[in-house]
Formats: structure tokens, C-alpha cells, sequence
């Protein structure tokens, strides 16, 4: 298969697990947070799903962008900007590529990481998504230079992203609206660590059926 | 002159700013606001900052004023889309929005430069509104 329409899938396949997880998002952003990150992810990828059609024949950047102006562009709370930097930073890797290969997922993964960093002004230990994505990236990193294949790679990276939600249960959040509950905010789960868990899981997902 | 924007999560508490600030300085200072998504719910959209920011330039810079939470973080996912000239001459003041905006439209009226708005938006976090 080729990367853009592998890319195409993965990106459908985030959708559709982000919609059918939207009372569960919305429902663990209801303890600590506002109650919107189920309902907004879910606005912002409805329309990434609608978008897809019309840039499949697109370059894998074009792709990772339409994605990114999207999601800044109608999710509406932090994740919209967060997640939207994510995708940009991801993009500006592969623009003008058809073909990408597993230089470019580490490296990709690597900007989206910095760029969330950089747009949050957070880091690991916060109570954010950083802290699946974190451990996602460096297992998934270690994964690729001992050569295995781009699926075990995922495998590893969304099994470190789901410890990584665990670990966000036992320390109290540093951003956001939870940060205003303090220590009140240990013993819940964070719902940015836990959406992004659930896009890692998706790659995978797709990555092991696509096979 | 400098343009100023106003983002909130409501586009009510925008516009109700934008409204309260025009009433203090009847000049014809750019005052436009950029509240709540797109499909009327309580949120903020980095590419709709983006439009008023271009809205509110005409050359001489535009400061922002935001409430809380995202709509920092969409403002600087819209200053980050801008295109290189513009880009260096917008800067969010870190001021309650409501006292601020009033404080940056008066600044603005009197033909201040970019910073000095900044610092009597700023100032306005020192506001005291009831003297014992």
C-alpha cells in the first residue's frame, strides 16, 4: 500500500476511534476538566473525516497539514492548537513526500512531540498527553533502530502510551484546567494522555490490519 | 494605529467587550472581536484570531487580549500562521480582558506604539476599583 493511502486510513481509522470514544473522553474531562474533550476531538475530527476525500491524491504533508488547520480550526478548546501544532510540526517532515519511511515516523513523531511541548509550555510529569506520548515515542524509537518492523514499533509505542495514562492517575496536573484542583486531581486519569493513547492504538490498529 | 482583538471562549463576552471599549474612546480605533467556534459553541479558533488580527492591522500592529486557558493557546497558533512581515508585530498582553481591552483602547486612541498599549493593558492587573 502506498504511505498516503496508508496515511489516508490511519487518519479515517483515528476518526472513527475518537467518535466511539467520545462519552469515555468526555466523561474522564468531566472529573478534572471542563467536560468538552470528548465532544470537541470528536467536532474536530468529524471534519478531518470529511476533508480526507478531497486531498487522498495529496502529498503525505499536504495530508498531515489539512489535518492539523482543521483541528485548530473547530475543536475549540486547548486540544485544538495542541494537537493542531502536533500535526503541522509532523507535516513540515514529510512535505512534498508520497513515500515515507521509518527515518521519517521517528522524526515526525520527534517534531509533533516538540511542538506540543513548545505550544503547551508543558513536559512530562504535567498530567498531560505528553505523558503517553513521551514514553510512545521512545519505545517506538528504540523499537526502529533495533530494526524491528514498523509494526512492532507501534505495538511497543501504544503499550508505553497506555502505562504512560496509568501513570498520569497518580500524580496531580501542572496545565490546564485541572491545575486549578491541584493534589484534588490525583487518582483520575488525564483525558489529553488518554486521547492521545487512543490515536497511537488507532495506528496500530490500522497498521496490523492493513498488513 | 494600532488595531486591537479581542478573544474569548464566548462570542458574547468578545463582542460585549468590543462594544464596552468602543463606548470609551469613540475613536476610530480597529476593535474586532474573535469569540466562541465557528458552529456558535464555547471554544476559540485559532483561524478565525487569524482573520481579525489581519482585520484589525492596518499596518502599525495589533495587540491581542484573551481571557483564559485555550484561547492563549489559539492565539499563538494564529500568530504562528502569519505571514513573516505581520508576524513580529502582534503581541498578546498577559491582562484581564475585560480591564484591558479598555485600557489598551484608550492607549490605542491617543496613537500609542504596540508596547505602550501592552504596559497600560498590563497595568490594569493592578487595578484597584474599590478605595477603603
Amino acid at each position: 500500500m502506498k504511505s498516503t493511502e496508508l496515511m489516508i486510513k490511519i487518519i479515517d481509522n483515528i476518526a472513527t476511534t475518537i467518535h466511539e470514544n467520545k462519552e469515555y473522553l468526555t466523561e474522564l474531562d468531566a472529573k478534572i476538566g471542563d467536560s468538552d474533550h470528548g465532544i470537541n476531538m470528536d467536532k474536530g475530527f468529524k471534519m478531518v473525516q470529511e476533508k480526507l476525500h478531497a486531498v487522498k491524491d495529496k502529498d503525505c504533508g499536504t495530508i498531515l497539514k489539512t489535518v492539523a488547520m482543521t483541528l485548530v480550526s473547530t475543536v475549540g478548546g486547548a486540544s485544538g492548537p495542541l494537537y493542531g501544532t502536533a500535526f503541522l510540526k509532523a507535516a513540515s517532515v514529510v512535505s512534498d513526500k508520497k513515500e515515507i519511511n521509518k527515518d521519517d515516523i521517528v522524526k515526525m513523531f520527534e517534531e509533533a512531540i516538540m511542538g506540543i511541548k513548545m505550544r503547551g509550555k508543558a513536559n512530562k510529569g504535567d498530567k498531560t498527553m505528553l505523558d503517553a506520548l513521551i514514553p510512545a515515542y521512545e519505545e517506538l524509537k528504540k523499537s526502529i533502530e533495533n530494526n524491528e518492523t514498523i509494526i512492532e514499533a507501534f505495538d511497543k509505542g501504544q503499550k508505553a502510551a497506555y502505562e504512560g495514562v496509568e501513570y498520569t492517575k497518580k500524580i496531580a496536573a501542572k496545565k490546564g484546567r485541572a491545575s486549578y484542583l491541584g493534589e484534588r486531581s490525583i487518582g483520575h486519569q488525564d483525558p489529553g494522555a488518554t486521547s492521545s493513547y487512543l490515536m497511537l492504538k488507532a495506528i496500530y490498529d490500522t497498521l496490523k490490519e492493513a498488513k | 494605529m494600532v488595531g486591537i482583538v479581542i478573544v474569548s471562549h464566548s462570542s458574547k463576552i468578545a463582542e460585549g467587550i468590543v462594544e464596552l471599549s468602543r463606548q470609551m474612546v469613540q475613536s476610530n480605533v480597529k476593535i474586532i472581536p474573535a469569540g466562541g467556534t465557528s458552529d456558535g459553541r464555547i471554544g476559540t479558533d485559532a483561524t478565525k484570531i487569524l482573520e481579525a488580527i489581519k482585520k484589525a492591522n492596518d499596518g502599525d500592529g495589533v495587540i491581542v487580549l484573551a481571557d483564559l486557558g485555550s484561547a492563549i493557546l489559539s492565539t499563538e497558533m494564529a500568530i504562528d500562521l502569519l505571514d513573516e512581515d505581520i508576524k513580529n508585530k502582534v503581541i498578546i498582553a498577559d491582562a484581564p480582558v475585560v480591564e484591558g481591552s479598555v485600557a489598551a483602547a484608550v492607549e490605542a486612541s491617543l496613537g500609542s506604539d504596540l508596547e505602550k498599549i501592552k504596559e497600560s493593558a498590563e497595568e490594569s492587573k493592578r487595578l484597584i476599583k474599590i478605595n477603603s
